[in-house]
């Protein structure tokens, strides 16, 4: 018997059974995701086990980097990552702050979005494209006008001069720096735009009413009241560069060796894994380079924990506000 | 000099340097695009598109990287969309509000910026030593896992986008949270999912050191996907690295088709969102 109430029950009921299953299977994928990080971090640790078990905390401090040995340290390309991370931060910061403020302060609005667009493609431009640009075009042009200057110039200065010694290579920790900060640009950009478009206008307004230039008011009240963000803003940039891998292992030279000099070859986290895992002989060496992994990640995760952090904050602050 | 005009002069030297800042910027966009046209136009023929990646020293096409690359992006997105927009899904309507949500929002929100490299390693410990030898399914994996936090971003936030009241409209006719879900919500929401899946694609499809060692590479043709399969952007690390001008020359040629789709795919789905009154910015 199949009267328009049953069949109306069997619809309701099939109904509710959709519905449990694609409630679980939501709950399911957002689980996934907390599931990929155990996973991940698991995975690093089960690796990079054995050669933390023969170096202990030597792995960290050690400088030597020998596969004929067996002797891992990885001091080196810490060095080199870090090195790099920051000459990105020191060019990439002050353009994505110029190029900021020119978007929300100065541009036309016909002109904001072509602009905008343009910068955040290069945000899109894959990473190896930007190393066998670094490495065809940049780095000839690095080694045969800006090092030879930067060595008579600014080589023979006390203190920084250290820097700036030695034979011009073209590739090396700068030109892998200089590389990073064009990749890093886009984003630290898009974040500070964000967040001096959250400025509340009457502020602006008032300091305008006082008399305020256009300058005055995106130092003295936009910066300020973006701080947090712009911090957040530059710390992601950072987790980016700290990370990346391809454009550097172009440019970086790949040299175990730590020199004091930003035009010699050296080698970072990430290109040492992307260069050597592939013939990486021996159960010591791939636990060293899954060690090297291991240090990466704590590395941004905490860099860009950090940085997702205080963005989370200054967006509850706008919220609550409004 | 007075303090105004001080102040006026400070106006001028902050706005010309930035404005000096955006034409830096703009100009590394026109010289990267520029080096990539005039090495790789010239080397655009036929046998790149018919030819299998050649030997040292010897000339030859790009067929197997391209198809490698094809596959493995797709599987990537079919694998990755899916649970990246149940995720979101799960953010953006069941779990709403709740601290469970906040947390998986605020680890993907890590994961978006997370060093790809460090996937591959994951996906090598995962499935490469289980299954003994590199292969595209491996490879697939890796830019699955790539694609997941790209997606449940945008999906989320497209979702939260399509009003509330809709919802309620559709509840208050009988239906199912599900229901009202895949036929009131996502349909509202399509073109920003749409853009959300496309960004996917675009960040995937020039990705390189999750492959080095989950697909590796292959000199021939192959679509076995239990096995090594050719890809593009390893192809073009190998090449470029390579002292040979053969190689080099068809490396500049996989830079050159690699950004163009990516960039092209951008731009598409920018202004699907834009046109449609949709935004949002996984980059950030």
């Amino acid at each position: 018997m199949n009267t328009p109430a049953v069949a109306l029950t069997g619809h309701l009921r099939r109904e509710a059974r959709t519905e449990r299953v694609f409630r679980v299977a939501t709950l399911a994928s957002a689980l996934l995701v907390l599931l990929l990080l155990a996973g991940v971090i698991c995975t690093l640790i089960e690796g990079s086990w054995p050669a933390l078990k023969v170096f202990k905390w030597s792995f960290v401090t050690g400088e030597r980097w020998n596969p004929v040995t067996d002797v891992y340290g990885a001091l080196t390309p810490l060095y080199g990552t870090i090195v790099t991370s920051v000459i990105a931060l020191v060019i990439a910061v002050p353009l994505s702050f110029g190029i900021a403020v020119f978007l929300t302060e100065i541009c036309p609005l016909w002109l904001r979005g072509p602009v905008s667009t343009a910068i955040e493609l290069l945000a899109s431009v894959p990473s190896i494209v930007y190393g066998i640009w670094g490495l065809f075009v940049l780095a000839p042009i690095l080694q045969h006008s800006v090092q030879p200057w930067l060595i008579d110039h600014v080589g023979s200065l006390p203190v920084v001069g250290a820097l700036f010694q030695g034979p011009p290579f073209g590739i090396g920790l700068l030109t892998a720096g200089i590389v990073l900060a064009i990749m890093v640009l886009p984003f630290v950009t898009s974040v500070m735009r964000e967040v001096f478009r959250m400025t509340p206008v009457a502020l602006k307004e008032a300091a305008y009413g006082l008399g305020a230039t256009q300058w005055n008011v995106v130092w003295d009240v936009v910066l300020p009241w973006s701080r947090t963000g712009v911090i957040g803003g530059i710390m992601l940039g950072l987790g980016r560069a700290l990370g990346e891998t391809m454009a550097v292992t172009f440019v970086i030279g790949n040299a175990h060796r730590i020199s004091a000099s930003l035009l010699a070859p050296s080698t970072t986290i990430s290109a040492a894994i992307a260069n050597e895992f592939a013939e990486a002989v021996g159960d010591l060496y791939t636990s060293a380079l899954f060690a090297l992994g291991l240090l990466l990640f704590v590395l941004t995760f905490a860099v860009i924990a950090a940085a997702r952090f205080m963005l989370l904050r200054l967006e509850r602050g706008a919220v609550k506000r409004k | 000099m007075s303090t105004l005009r001080r102040r006026r002069i400070m106006n001028f030297v902050a706005f010309s340097a930035s404005m000096f800042a955006t034409a830096i910027g703009l100009a590394l966009l026109g010289a990267i695009l520029w080096t990539l046209l005039s090495k790789g136009v010239g080397a655009v023929n036929l046998a790149v598109f018919t030819q299998m990646t050649p030997g040292p020293g010897s000339a030859g096409g790009l067929l197997n990287a391209i198809f490698g690359s094809v596959i493995m992006t797709l599987l990537g997105i079919l694998i990755g969309a899916p649970i990246g927009l149940l995720a979101g899904t799960y953010l953006a309507e069941y779990g709403r509000g709740t601290r469970l949500s906040t947390v998986v929002r605020f680890i993907n929100d890590v994961q978006l910026s997370a060093p790809s490299i460090i996937v591959g390693l994951f996906v090598y410990m995962l499935l490469v030593i289980r299954m003994g030898h590199f292969s595209a399914i491996a490879g697939a994996v890796a830019l699955a896992v790539i694609a997941l936090p790209v997606m449940v971003r945008t999906t989320e936030d497209m979702l939260n986008l399509v009003p509330r009241s809709m919802r309620d409209g559709s509840a208050a006719l009988g239906a199912q949270p599900w229901r009202t879900i895949t036929h009131i919500v996502y349909p509202a929401a399509r073109n920003g999912l749409l853009t959300g899946a496309m960004l996917a694609v675009a960040r995937i499809s020039g990705e390189t050191a999750p492959l080095l060692f989950t697909a590796l590479n292959n000199q021939f043709w192959s679509s076995d996907l239990t096995r090594p399969m050719a890809n593009l952007p390893v192809v073009i690390f190998q090449f470029a690295m390579s002292p040979y001008k053969d190689w080099q020359q068809l490396a500049w040629v996989g830079a050159l088709l690699i950004t163009l789709f990516v960039l092209v795919l951008s731009v598409i789905a920018r202004s699907i969102s834009t046109l449609f009154g949709q935004h949002s910015n996984p980059g950030e």
